[in-house]
């Protein structure tokens, strides 16, 4: 575990007026939520220090935990009159640095909000609290045959307040799309307090679009606390084959060429050869450690439409001269097939500190950006395993470094912002699904023009207009300064 | 009016720019097919995307297309045709409805936001939608996502700007998502249902696993009420989730499955363009509600406005009312129900002094109304793009 706060990526100086004022920010938060739903003891702040970007981490000023909206409400209208940041937090589960707090910042976690508070099988949509964790929106109706698809693969821990923030995906939105495809409604509280409501039950907004840009905006327009979420009947069933290939360019002609030709998977993950031997050395799934390439192709329906789907793409695989192919004949044989995607992350943890980067490029480019990043692996002398969402072009580079070398990491994050660099010099982006954050924030002027980022922060604008909801996330700092600093002298307490 | 027809980007940015700052304000146009949609704009200029054609990327592997806002639809669908692809939103045409002349455009569905039966299954105009380009009120261009399906770098104005009729910038270019074009497809037919039965069958449908991709029922008509069911895909799937979906609602009566592949389309279309109410008096409404309310909600409002007639698509989420075009055009009575079972309700068609009198839109919580009014004034400054389209009230 890296011991000590990392300081690659700036942050902004935290305002000594706020920290100076922290007891009577406290009272204020002990009056607005209760007391037993603040923390503000140092040491109980530390475990909010840092998400799942635990490279950097810095203990907030304090916590609230609160149990309702309206004490959600209560706490922003406090922080506001106060000038105090306010970092939404979820699960803490951001790659991202998502929900990285500053000295002077207030975290307002949704975990104590975790009630399922409404299913309507009938008209298919799940009411929650945000603080509910992805795979129990999920288990609450999967005895009714229903789920929810996006399936992040942190979906275990992950809150969905999280998931909206983010607009969180997984392994199957080739065909179910990610969060913001299922998400039809939120209850959100605005930083000067008020609570609105975007979407219901029903499929489509009235007048603008604002839940689609609230998805997506890392918890910069609002604190969400509530969500109504589509439900999907579960598929039949569903079964994966798995095929190797002789090198990255056959495979991603074969992903090419099974798109084309009408079949829809489910999912359609790709694992390079370093990504194989180090999942195989660890999960022990039976993959073939001689192929340059896998593809596991995920396919639903019924016994029938599976078989169906699973001939054709035998039969597109074979003018690729497969090195295997091996088409799962039980769960149990589905099972293993997936433990070793599934083991990806944990089997890098093994070999060594990792970086997972999350770029997406058109799926055509694949062989060619692969074979690249392989340069840019020898220029920096750094090994990486790459794992890919081919349907959708999501590419996972997980670079691997040594956190207690000195130098090591800023290398391997140097590294990382070359592969985001040329994922969108080939058509692509910087992130599929795991937000910018703070780890890609000061990319973000190689996807767009000053212009294109000035719109994006007049919307923050109008959502947040003193700036203090999840400061220095999203857009470079520099950018974002005169916004960040503008409204910031603090005001006196009432 | 002076219309106005730029060739490109730059073109519109010094025009937009130049009206601003002469205060001027213009109506934006793409194939004039829907402009009959929100309250009449006064203008002095008129802005087409007509000159702004062309398919600039297609990737069939890649399920991405990326298209000038000016480009007929038309164009747009036989080029993804040609590579068994489609747009998986299924755009309404609206001309037969609105009896509007012109040539839709895709610029013209994403920025009305419009999307057929088959949004329950595959998603809305805005789902599908991966890029957008744009010329704001203020004359910047301005870019949002991009050409791969899979995006969350920095905000999503793809979605804002879907359905934003104009509003917020003159949209020049849209990249989408698409979708393999089935093989096959079938209607399931049930005859005789009453409005609360039907609803009850297509969510019963729409709960199973077989992929139902079209959940609509006609009230009324000559046949009598016919609920609707379409199935997609390859033809030996489709023939077994037909089987399977006639002994799921068996209580409801025997289905009749048509495999007709014109008839099949033909009807789908037909319900898509609510061909039902073209050319018939009176003034259409687009109610947006949970689908078992549907019922309850078109019972109630048959109370209060006598001969409404009813056209249930998305599983009875969306409902189509025909109603007198007399007064406020049941606009009181329709959002007075609306208030309690939620959703919510636009004017699709009325003569122009009606929808100068009676909120086109659904008027917004203060609280949303001031987002959506923040927006507008920072998108458009000078309040120049389609003053008063979306507007809160007449």
């Amino acid at each position: 575990m890296p011991a000590a706060a990392a300081t690659l990526i700036e942050m902004p100086r935290p305002d000594a007026t706020v920290i100076a004022r922290r007891a009577e920010i406290v009272a204020a938060l002990e009056a607005a939520a209760g007391a037993e739903n603040v923390i503000s003891q140092p040491a109980e702040t530390l475990a909010y220090e840092c998400d799942a970007l635990a490279a950097y981490r810095c203990p907030p000023l304090a916590v609230v935990l609160p149990r309702t909206t309206e004490q959600v409400s209560a706490v922003l209208k406090a922080c506001r009159r106060f000038a105090v940041p306010v970092v939404p937090r979820g699960s803490g589960t951001s790659l991202a640095g998502g929900a990285l707090p500053t000295a002077d910042s207030v975290v307002v976690g949704v975990s104590r909000l975790n009630r399922v508070l409404e299913i309507d099988l009938a008209n298919r949509f799940i009411r929650v609290e945000a603080g509910i964790t992805n795979l129990a929106v999920s288990e609450a109706v999967a005895d009714d045959g229903f789920f929810y698809a996006p399936d992040p693969s942190s979906q275990l821990a992950c809150a969905i307040a999280g998931n909206v923030a983010m607009n969180s995906g997984g392994a199957h939105c080739l065909k179910y799309g990610v969060t913001t495809n299922n998400l039809l409604g939120v209850r959100m509280v605005l930083m000067n307090g008020d609570i609105v409501e975007l979407g219901g039950p029903h499929l489509d907004p009235a007048g603008y679009d604002l839940i689609g840009v609230v998805c997506g905006s890392e918890g910069q327009f609002g604190v969400v606390t509530e969500a109504v979420l589509r439900i999907l009947p579960k598929p039949e069933g569903a079964r994966p084959i798995l095929m190797g290939f002789a090198s990255n360019a056959i495979a991603g002609a074969c992903v090419a060429d099974i798109v084309k030709s009408g079949v829809l998977p489910v999912a359609m993950e790709f694992m390079d050869r370093p990504a194989v031997i180090a999942c195989e050395n660890f999960a022990h799934a039976g993959y073939p450690t001689d192929v340059a390439a896998l593809l596991i192709v995920e396919v639903e329906g019924s016994p029938a439409e599976i078989d169906e789907q699973l001939a054709r793409i035998r039969e597109i695989a074979a003018r690729h001269e497969p090195q295997i192919v091996r088409e799962s004949r039980s769960a149990v044989q589905s099972d293993l097939i997936w433990k070793g995607r599934k083991a990806a992350f944990g089997a890098m943890g093994q070999l060594a500190d990792y970086m997972c980067m999350d770029g997406v490029i058109p799926t055509s480019r694949l062989p060619g950006v692969l074979a690249r990043v392989d340069e840019m692996s020898a220029e920096y002398g750094l090994k990486v395993a790459n794992v890919f969402h081919a349907g959708d072009g999501n590419l996972h580079p997980l670079i691997l470094y040594d956190a207690n070398k000195p130098g090591d990491q800023e290398k391997c994050e140097a590294f990382g912002a070359d592969i985001l660099r040329l994922c969108v010099e080939v058509g692509g982006c910087l992130t599929g699904e795991h937000g910018v954050g703070i780890e890609k924030r000061e990319l973000m002027v190689h996807q767009y023009s000053p212009a294109d980022l000035e719109y994006q922060m007049r919307v923050k604008d109008v959502f947040d207009p003193d700036w203090l909801l999840n400061p220095a996330k999203v857009f470079p700092i520099a950018a974002s300064h005169a916004r960040r600093t503008r409204n910031h002298p603090p005001q006196a307490a009432p | 009016m002076k219309v106005h027809a730029p060739a490109g980007e730059t073109e519109l940015a010094d025009l937009v720019r130049h009206l601003a700052a002469t205060g001027t304000p213009v109506e934006v146009a793409g194939g004039r097919t829907r402009l009959g949609l929100g309250h009449p704009v006064e203008a002095m200029a008129r802005i087409t995307t007509a000159a702004m054609t062309g398919i600039t990327l297609y990737e069939p592997a890649a399920l991405t297309i990326v298209v000038r806002a000016g480009t007929p639809l038309a164009e747009v669908e036989a080029a993804l045709a040609a590579e068994g692809q489609h747009l998986p939103f299924e755009p309404a045409d609206h001309r037969a409805l609105l009896g509007s002349r012109g040539t839709p455009t895709i610029g013209g569905a994403y920025a009305t936001g419009v999307s057929g039966p088959r949004r329950v299954q595959a998603g809305a105009c805005r789902d599908c939608a991966i890029g957008v380009r744009l010329v704001s009120g203020a004359g910047d261009v301005v870019a949002n996502g991009g050409r791969v399906m899979k995006n969350v770098t920095g905000y999503d104005l793809v979605k804002l700007i879907c359905g934003s009729f104009g509003t917020l910038g003159v949209v020049t270019e849209i990249a989408f998502k698409v979708l393999p074009r089935p093989e096959m497809s079938a209607t399931l037919t049930l005859a005789g249902l009453d409005e609360a039965r039907a609803v009850a069958a297509l969510s019963r449908a729409l709960a199973s696993p077989y992929g139902v991709s079209g959940a609509a029922h006609l009230a009324g008509g000559g046949d009598g009420p016919l609920t609707l069911l379409r199935i997609e895909g390859f033809a030996a799937s489709v023939d077994y989730r037909a089987a399977r979906l006639r002994e799921l609602l068996a209580a409801f009566g025997e289905a009749t499955v048509d495999t007709d592949q014109v008839a099949v389309a033909a009807g789908w279309r037909r319900l898509r363009d609510v061909e039902v109410f073209a050319g018939r008096p009176g003034a259409v409404w687009r109610l947006s509600v949970k689908p078992t309310d549907a019922p309850l909600l078109v019972g109630e409002l048959r109370r209060r406005l006598a001969d409404t007639q009813a056209l249930y698509d998305w599983g009875g989420g969306l409902v189509w009312l025909l109603v007198a075009e007399e007064g406020d055009c049941g606009a009181a009575a329709i959002r007075g129900l609306l208030a309690r079972f939620g959703g919510h309700a636009t004017l699709v068609r009325a003569g122009q002094a009606t929808r100068r009198s009676v909120a086109v839109f659904e008027p917004q919580a203060p609280g949303i109304a001031a987002l959506a009014d923040g927006l507008r004034r920072r998108f458009d400054p000078s309040g120049i793009l389609n003053p008063g389209r979306m507007a809160a009230v007449a």
